[in-house]
Parts: structure tokens; sequence; C-alpha cells
């Protein structure tokens, strides 16, 4: 896989050829220093660009020339994504936000109450379903997100430094969460530039200047015996 | 179409975003309110001038006689020229398809008397067509008719006020008044919107009063009206033929501005109409860029939105939103503004003109306001505009690409 971005006259290669296969029930930390390329592969992958050149495969289906028409659905379909900043909608609740994914699915109002208030439970957040996102924590903003992130019930997961704005407490008790999804047999993939969080997926990829420089598995350290 | 979660979303935006939605409508509210101001004062003026020709048909013409003040063709200057049946006749014949309706005018004043009230009073003795022309308002009985003027009938149409002075709370129709020492017979009562003068006259079969009054063929004015048809122009073209022509019937120097006069309305007329032309296209010219600065302000605003709602945007998409429906938000969000906030100017227009409308009365401008046709004129105008304004940002939000969006900054 190759993506260039122009800048101003001349052109930035960024990924320089990049080859990798994610099994189904993976968890896999992306690393690199940054303007390796971690990002860009990351939203490659997530639909949000698109490589100028070679193949994105997803569950079988080729992820290729997408219009937005089509890349929005796939992206509502298969991917769940969990932001470093969050990125909760501010003038909705909790529930609200959840819910949104499902608008996008066509559900029912009803149907989407039900399911968000679900997943919120999952987070354990199920109180704080009428709350806005300022009225919550650094935490549980980021467990809002993972819920929403759940609630179209993705294939495939996708974090972008999820613990990088949060504390160390709080960081470990989201990648507990995170684990325990992945046990339940979600795919996962997450950029981060944090080893103790990359130690804790099952495998790590590192990348440097645009290509692969290692790709190992790993032990798992468990979040839980952190909290 | 109708999807109450997107409307949903909508009301949700602009209530959450109230100071900005206010301020972006408070632009539209304001050019609608002065829209409909200053098209309500023009109408209030075009009523008055319209108030100012009611009496008389606007498209009339005026034909009156004098004394020579040239002398032409052998004749000496100081000559007076008199009006007959027989020129009514050769004005009726001449221009048959011209003229719609054609009177002759005798002028008299009587003592007038019924039972013990008596008082002065003016008197017409005019042909059918009279009525026409002064439009006249039978409130009673009928006006002279054909038969009248055949017969030489002593018989009177006379005015609303004429009834109420001499016949106090009784009813005129069918009782005889004595005019100058003759019994004529009521036949009708008239109102008229001219004014108290106009209903303090009798009018009178033109035959009795020539037959009565000197035996004599004499008329002191003719008056007509021209075919409605006619524009201003062929108009002014007529009553120019006619001078020449009756000039040329009593051999009057066609520089003699006093032996034979033509008044021509359309004159008037035209110069008013012209001027209600202009002024109402200066005030949608006015209107219609105050409106265009207003959509101009909520597009910016709207392109603002977008821009401050890019993050918000980019969430969206990634959460699988597709580009139809973020032009929608956007652009039901302009829409709604627009027509939310027109209204309101509109709403506030109307009551501001309802309000001082009966005291400015005496600027001339009577009973201003706007009509039901423009009102939904202008709610089509403002949707169609909140369109517009909301299309370009909405254009814009559907193109924001996610990764732009939710860079971590």
């Amino acid at each position: 896989m190759h993506k260039s971005y122009a800048i101003g006259d001349s052109s930035l290669h960024v990924l320089k050829g990049i080859d990798l296969n994610v099994e189904e029930g993976e968890m896999v930390a992306i690393m690199g220093s940054s303007g390796s390329g971690k990002s860009t592969l990351l939203n490659i992958i997530g639909m949000l660009d698109e490589a100028d050149s070679g193949e994105y495969i997803l569950d079988g289906l080729p992820i290729k020339n997408l219009t937005e028409k089509k890349a929005a659905v796939y992206r509502n379909k298969f991917l769940g994504f969990i932001f470093q900043s969050f990125n909760l909608i501010n003038y909705k609740t909790a529930l609200e936000n959840v819910a949104l994914p499902l608008y996008y699915q066509g559900l029912k109002r009803k149907e989407r109450q039900e399911k968000a208030l679900f997943h919120l439970g999952k987070v354990s957040l199920a109180d704080w379903a009428k709350h806005l996102p300022k009225e919550l924590s650094g935490g549980q903003k980021q467990r809002v997100a993972i819920a929403r992130a759940l609630a179209a019930n993705p294939k495939l997961l996708l974090a972008d430094e999820p613990t990088g704005a949060l504390d160390t407490k709080t960081s470990y008790d989201i990648m507990a969460f995170i684990q325990q999804l992945n046990d339940e047999g979600k795919t996962i993939l997450m950029v981060t530039h944090e080893e103790d969080i990359a130690n804790m997926c099952k495998r790590i990829v590192r990348l440097r200047d645009g290509v692969i420089m290692e790709d190992k598995k790993v032990n798992q350290v468990r979040a839980e015996q952190y909290v | 179409m109708f999807d109450i979660d997107l409307w949903r979303e909508i009301f949700q935006s602009i209530n959450m975003n109230r100071t900005r939605s206010l301020l972006s409508g408070f632009t539209v509210a304001f050019a609608i309110l002065l829209f409909t101001i200053l098209f309500g004062i023009a109408n209030g003026l075009q009523n008055t001038f319209a108030e100012a020709f009611v009496d008389d048909a606007n498209n009339s013409i005026f034909i009156r006689s004098g004394r020579t003040t040239k002398a032409h063709k052998g004749l000496q200057a100081g000559r007076q020229i008199q009006l007959k049946n027989e020129d009514l006749d050769y004005v009726k014949n001449d221009f048959d398809d011209k003229v719609e309706f054609i009177t002759a005018r005798i002028y008299k004043n009587f003592q007038v008397s019924y039972k013990g009230e008596q008082n002065n009073y003016n008197l017409r003795a005019v042909h059918p067509d009279h009525q026409f022309l002064e439009k006249t308002k039978i409130k009673e009985g009928r006006y002279i008719n054909q038969n009248d003027l055949n017969n030489r009938t002593k018989t009177v149409v006379i005015g609303r006020l004429v009834e109420e002075d001499l016949f106090l709370k009784t009813r005129a129709l069918g009782k005889y008044i004595n005019l100058g020492g003759i019994q004529f017979k009521v036949i009708g009562v008239f109102t008229d919107d001219g004014g108290d003068n106009e209903e303090r006259l009798i009018y009178m079969p033109v035959s009795t009063a020539q037959y009565l009054y000197g035996n004599n063929d004499y008329v002191d004015q003719i008056n007509l009206t021209y075919n409605p048809e006619m524009d201003y122009d062929q108009a002014l073209g007529f009553s120019t033929l006619l001078t020449k022509k009756l000039k040329n019937r009593f051999s009057v120097a066609r520089s003699d501005q006093r032996a034979i006069r033509v008044r021509n309305m359309a004159e008037g007329t035209k110069a008013i109409s012209q001027m209600t032309v202009g002024l109402t296209f200066i005030i949608l010219v006015i209107g219609f860029g105050t409106l265009i600065a207003g959509i101009v302000g909520v597009s910016n605003i709207m392109i603002f939105i977008v821009k401050e709602r890019t993050k918000e945007i980019g969430i969206r998409k990634a959460l699988g939103a597709s580009p139809k429906s973020i032009v929608s938000i956007i652009l039901i969000e302009s829409i709604l503004i627009t027509a939310i906030a027109g209204y309101v100017g509109l709403l506030i227009g109307v009551g501001v003109l309802e309000a001082v409308g009966p005291s400015l009365k005496e600027y001339f401008i009577k009973d201003p306001g706007v009509s039901n046709g423009l009102v939904i004129g202008a709610t089509l105008t403002l949707i169609i505009a909140g369109a517009i304004a909301g299309y370009l940002p909405a254009k814009k939000a559907s193109r924001i690409k996610p990764i732009i969006a939710l860079r971590n900054d």
C-alpha cells in the first residue's frame, strides 16, 4: 500500500509499501514516532482516506473507489472509531451520542434508545445517559465513545491513541475494557506511542518512515492487574 | 420524505445555538420588516391617488367653449362660441369608435322648495350617460333615461343631501319639488364618492332644461369618456384631433386657446400612474436589495456555522452520515431560520402598518397594507432565499473530509 501527500509543489511519500494482514479477533498495536505514517495507515483502514496504490480488503470485501455515500455506509456498518480527543458531540447527551451511528443505520427511535442504553450499560455508564459530555470525566467520555463505537456492532474497532488524553490509571481502566472487548471476539486495531499500552495488545507493528520495521506477537499484559 | 428524526436533529442544533440562530435570523427579519413597511406605504400612496380620482371616470374629456381671442377667417375676435346639441351629435358620430359615454351639461342654479323647507341648489341638465361619467350611484329610484329625454319630462334626480335638507326624515322618491316655480317629480336619489358638494346636486334631462329655460338647443359643456382600451398616447392623440376638428368646425384659429377648451384627464392620470409605477419599482429594488443583503448575511453565518461545526460534521461522517444527510441538515436549518425570521419580520411589518396606518392619512398615505398575494409570495421567496443561503455552505459541509475534521488540534 502506498500513499503520498502533496505539500506545495513537492509530494511527501508517507506510506512506502505497507503489507499488513490482520486476522479476526486480533488486537494489534501500531507504533511509531510521529511522521512514521501510523495515523495515515489507520485513516486508510478507517476509510477516511484512500491509498494511492495497493489494495485494501476488509472481511473479503475490496474497499476501492468508494463514493462518499458508499464509504459512509461501510464506515457505519463495519467500523467503530475511538479517538484520542473522544470526539463526542458536545450538545448531545451521552445517550444521544451513542445512538447517533444507529440513527445513520436507519433504526427507529425507540430501538435506538434501547440499544444505546444497553451499550452505555456495558461501559457501566447507564446512570449517566442524560448527561452532556462536559459533565463527564475524561475516562467517562472515552467510555461513552467506546459505547458509541460498539453501538453499530462493527467488525473492526479502530482506536487512535485512545489513552492519549487520559492519566495512567484511567488509561489502564480503558485498556482493561478494550481487552475485555477483544476477549469477546472483537478485532481491534490501535495506534499508540506508549510502550505499556502497546504491550497490552497481542501484536505490535512498528512503523518507521512509512515501512514496517518490526511485526511481532507479544505476550499480552492484562490491564486489570493495575486497576 | 418527512423524517421526524431529521427535524429533531435540526431543532436540537438550532436550540443549542440560540444566539447564533437569532443573529442570523435578525438580518432577514429586518429586511422583510423594511420591505413590508415600504410596500405598505407605497400601497397607501397609491390608495390616496386612486381616491383623488374616484369622483370622475379617469378617462374623461371635457369640452367647453368661450370667446375667441383671435380673428380668423374674416371673423372678429371676441366672438362667443356656443356649443349646441348638434355639436354633441357631431362628436358622437364622428368619433364613434373612440367615444365610450357622452353627455351634455347645462348648469343652472335654483331656489328649490318642498313644503316649508327651501334652499339654493346647483342643477345639471344632462344625458343618461352622465351617470357613468360622474360615477353617480343610485340609492333609490332610477337615473334619467332616454324616455325622459324624448318626452322632456319634468323629472329630477336629487343628491342624498338634498333629500336630507328638504325632506328631513321623510323619503323624497315620488314627491314633487318646486324648482324656480315649476313642479318636478323626484324619480331618484343618488350618492357620490366625490364629497358633500357632489351630493348637493340635482340632475334633470337636458331636453327638459333646454325647453323650459330659453327654448334653445344650447349646452354649456360636453363631457365624454374615451374608449378605455386606448392607451394614454392614443387618448392624448384623440383629444388633440378632437380639438383640431372642433376649432375647424367653429372657424376658430388653431392657436386660440380660449374659444374651444378640451381637457383630457389622461394627462394627469398618465403622470400619476407613471409615478406609481416608478414608486413601486423603487420600492421593489430597495426591498429586494435588503432581502439579498439578508440572504448574504444568512449565507455568511451558515458558512461560519459550517466552519464551527466542521468537527461535528467530521464525527457524523465517521459514524456513517451520508453527504446527503449533511446537506439536508444544513440546508433545512438555513431554510428554517430564514423562513421563521422572515415571517416574524412580515408579521411585525404588518402589525406596524396596522398600528400607525390611520395616523398617516394626513401624509397622503391611506390604508397602507400588503395584499395576501404579496404575503404568500414573500413566504415562498423566503424559503427559496433560505435554500440559496444554505446551499453553498451545505455543499461545503458535505465535502468536509472527516480525516481533516478529526485531526487532533
